[in-house]
């Protein structure tokens, strides 16, 4: 058989499986197993070159890649969708140095590799969530110095992130962070999430799947086990409050997931859509079913 | 000749250091410095620049390690005790008040937030409250409440540097290390700003060791003073007597160069 | 009876290092005390020392020899070899002084500066500034003056101003250097109504009065004050 899924015969003769070679992999197990020993902690890690940019998922491809086996099934999204060029590349890339089974259903995948969102439906013990992760240091915009901003996380010297929910609040009335809201894991280590919405954020916190979150550019890996408690900051009386456009699917109607505001025309037409494409592609198909009946 | 005295005063000081050598290459920087503090206590460290003053304040602080000699918090020895400790101290029993307001306080964050994130820093987790605390002491530092969300960037300096004061007591430390903390401003706001320090000395009890070149501003200030010269204690005792009857030659120069302090 | 304050062989001389380290010996063998309720009027030629042995007895200056013992806290507290700390004890709760000069913080409030050493003390600050306000108009300083910083005012109010801080607290040993050295005959006599409630009250009171008047009302004998003999 040749064909693009082939790897023999779609001219990656002499890579390795998963692209990485094996003492790379061993050397990003390792992370990533000091990771899960240490939940919430960034471990620095030797991020190899891949063959896309920084910022297009460097980091969570090589986590990925670390843990595949041949028997996986891989999904990938991005922003919720599985159809977008960023989720699209990765998938045949992984296709293509793997030979890995893809799917675009949540409950089918083994390893979902993620950029800016957790799927609707809960993930489950035997499946790893993969997030792609700009900045991983939550504290890079109040303190610039890495040396201090590891200091502080030593010492759970966690104020000044509070002092940033503060400012907030005193400005605006509210926590102002809709994305990449801090969270505090197992009581100890002040994470960033990556950029997915506030709205997720309750989606972490003892979650079954394992979740790893690889950052290529700033070579950091960290992971939070199955069933850690990972806690939104927030103050007594402003407590964390996920948010979602108060409207319902355009498409499937529904009332809990979170939603993608789409243009539609020029003339400010507008819709809200889930940013899930799994999830409301099967709530239509149920709908339509039930219709049917 | 000491058996018959009360032992009344016989207070264990909060900080103590004994035998503090630190030299910068060639340059001696501490020879052999010894001194204590105690609660309630203001102290001030004068001498003219390059004396070694601040340096020692760096060492007693725990910002710098002394070559030798020991530096110790009630009892404890500060440099064996560890950054995670010194740390805690720093945002807990101590404060340190830099000469310069803008070393201390976060420029870019609201005055609000400057005072409450040492509390926020020990666990205040309630925004209401933090929010009244920081008025309360806005208002104790004579910093108007209305201006509890301005940056300090928009303060004048004698504002900003009664900001930092504000935003380092507000969890009510032991002990208040302060390093010029008149410097840079103007004589009358010098004076409220030195009647502050005091009177909250006074009322919560609070030590303080001040690093100063200003004479006069020490005389009014401190209970006790330590002269300075070349990295070595040249003078020590009762901030009065040391003004009005210096015992050592350089100690005399420095009183006699005042202008009436 | 206790005296509330004695020296014992009291040497003082300064070094001044600034001038070649010439010596200059002032006190020799000072030995002076005073009683509770005793008024002792210091007595000399000017530059004999009277100023130097009262800041001596303060703890201003550090006592050359001898000792100054000073019944505080029920036994006898040696100022001439005790710690600052307890210096500054004594200072605050038994040994008052009322200098020539007044020495504050700019800007604070004359009632401020008056009820200080109360507060210092541990009276509640509304009760201290009562005791300050009463004082001051005693002293003939008028209301409006209160509220201000004494920075401005003239040598007689700084005076009473001072007179006011020595007296609030109600030590047990006074000293004065010149309380009346610039106050007119009505606010001399209130001073000297001050000092013998204050010995009616069980105080000791050394001073220097060069004042006759005011001398003869309030001391009880002379304590005299020589050129020291052996001046280099």
């Amino acid at each position: 058989m040749t064909g693009i899924d082939d790897p023999r015969a779609s001219g990656t003769e002499g890579y390795n499986f998963a692209y990485l070679d094996e003492a790379t992999k061993r050397m990003i197990r390792r992370a990533i197993l000091k990771a899960v020993a240490i939940p919430g902690h960034q471990i620095p890690f030797g991020a190899r070159e891949m063959p896309l940019p920084y910022g297009w998922g460097t980091g969570g491809i090589q986590v990925t890649a670390a843990i595949l086996g041949p028997a996986d099934v891989l999904k990938v999204i991005d922003q919720g969708a599985d159809d977008t060029t960023n989720a699209i590349s990765i998938r045949r890339f992984f296709t293509r140095v793997a030979g890995v089974a893809t799917t675009e259903s949540t409950a089918e995948a083994s390893i979902i590799q993620t950029r800016h969102r957790i799927p609707e439906k809960a993930l489950r013990e035997d499946q790893v969530i993969v997030y792609q992760v700009p900045q991983p240091e939550p504290l890079s915009k109040l303190e610039p110095r890495r040396a201090e901003t590891e200091r502080l996380h030593a010492l759970a010297d966690y104020g000044l992130m509070h002092v940033r929910l503060y400012e907030d609040i005193a400005r605006l009335g509210h926590i102002a962070k809709a994305y990449d809201y801090p969270v505090m894991v197992n009581g100890r280590y002040l994470m960033s999430p990556s950029p997915i919405p506030a709205f997720d954020n309750p989606k972490m916190d003892r979650m079954p799947a394992l979740q790893l979150f690889g950052a290529g550019r700033e070579k950091r890996i960290y992971a939070i086990p199955p069933y850690t408690p990972v806690r939104s900051l927030d103050f007594e009386d402003h407590p964390f409050r996920p948010i979602r456009a108060p409207h319902a699917c355009a498409l499937c109607g529904s009332t809990e997931s979170y939603l993608d505001e789409v243009l539609t025309d020029d003339a400010g037409g507008r819709m809200f859509v889930c940013s899930d494409t799994d999830y409301c592609g099967e709530r239509q198909v149920a709908v339509a079913q039930e219709a049917a009946e | 000749m000491t058996a018959d005295l009360p032992q009344t005063s016989g207070r264990t000081p909060l900080l103590n250091a004994e035998g503090l050598t630190l030299r910068f290459g060639a340059i001696p920087a501490l020879v052999d410095v010894a001194i204590d503090i105690s609660a309630g206590e203001v102290l001030a460290i004068v001498g003219e620049s390059g004396s070694g003053k601040t340096t020692l304040l760096r060492v007693l602080s725990g910002m710098m390690a002394p070559d030798a000699g020991t530096v110790r918090w009630l009892g404890d020895d500060l440099h064996a005790m560890g950054e995670a400790a010194r740390r805690r101290l720093m945002r807990t029993d101590w404060g340190f008040v830099h000469q310069n307001p803008r070393d201390g306080l976060r420029l870019n964050v609201s005055a609000g937030g400057n005072v409450g994130e040492r509390l926020m820093a020990v666990g205040a987790r309630h925004y209401g409250r933090i929010r009244e605390e920081a008025i309360a002491w806005l208002q104790r530092v004579e910093v108007d409440a209305a201006r509890i969300d301005d940056l300090p960037r928009t303060f004048s300096g004698g504002m900003q540097q009664r900001l930092q004061i504000a935003r380092t007591l507000v969890t009510r430390p032991r002990l208040v290390f302060m390093d010029e903390p008149t410097g840079g401003l103007d004589v009358s706001v010098q004076a409220r700003l030195l009647d502050l320090i005091r009177g909250l000395s006074r009322e919560l009890g609070l030590a303080v060791l001040i690093v100063t070149h200003d004479i006069a501003a020490a005389r009014l200030l401190a209970d006790r003073m330590l002269v300075m010269r070349r990295g070595e204690v040249v003078e020590h005792g009762l901030t009065d007597r040391v003004l009005d009857d210096p015992q050592h030659p350089y100690t005399q120069l420095l009183v006699s160069s005042v202008l009436a302090a | 009876m206790t005296p509330a304050l004695r020296t014992e062989g009291l040497g003082k001389a300064f070094t001044l290092h600034l001038q070649g380290g010439v010596r200059i010996p002032v006190l020799g063998d000072v030995d002076l005390a005073v009683h509770p309720g005793e008024c002792v009027a210091l007595w000399g030629p000017s530059g004999a020392g009277k100023s130097t042995l009262m800041r001596c007895l303060y703890g201003n200056y550090g006592a050359g020899a001898g000792r100054i013992l000073l019944r505080h806290r029920g036994t006898d507290l040696d100022l001439a070899s005790a710690s600052p700390q307890q210096v500054i004890e004594a200072r605050r709760e038994t040994l008052g002084y009322v200098s020539q000069f007044l020495r504050v913080i700019p800007r604070v409030a004359t009632r401020d500066i008056v009820a200080e050493p109360l507060v210092t003390r541990g009276v509640p600050r509304d009760e201290a500034q009562a005791r300050a306000t009463e004082l001051l108009h005693r002293l003939n300083l008028p209301e409006r003056l209160h509220g201000l910083p004494p920075a401005t005012f003239s040598g007689g109010e700084q005076q009473r101003v001072n007179l006011a801080r020595g007296f609030a607290p109600g030590y047990p040993v006074l000293l004065l250097d010149e309380p009346t050295a610039s106050l007119d005959a009505a606010n001399r006599a209130v001073v000297i109504g001050l000092i013998r409630e204050a010995k009616a009250q069980g105080a000791a009171i050394i001073g220097i009065f060069h004042d006759t008047e005011v001398r003869e009302a309030v001391a009880d004998r002379l304590y005299d004050v020589l050129p020291h003999q052996d001046a280099a």
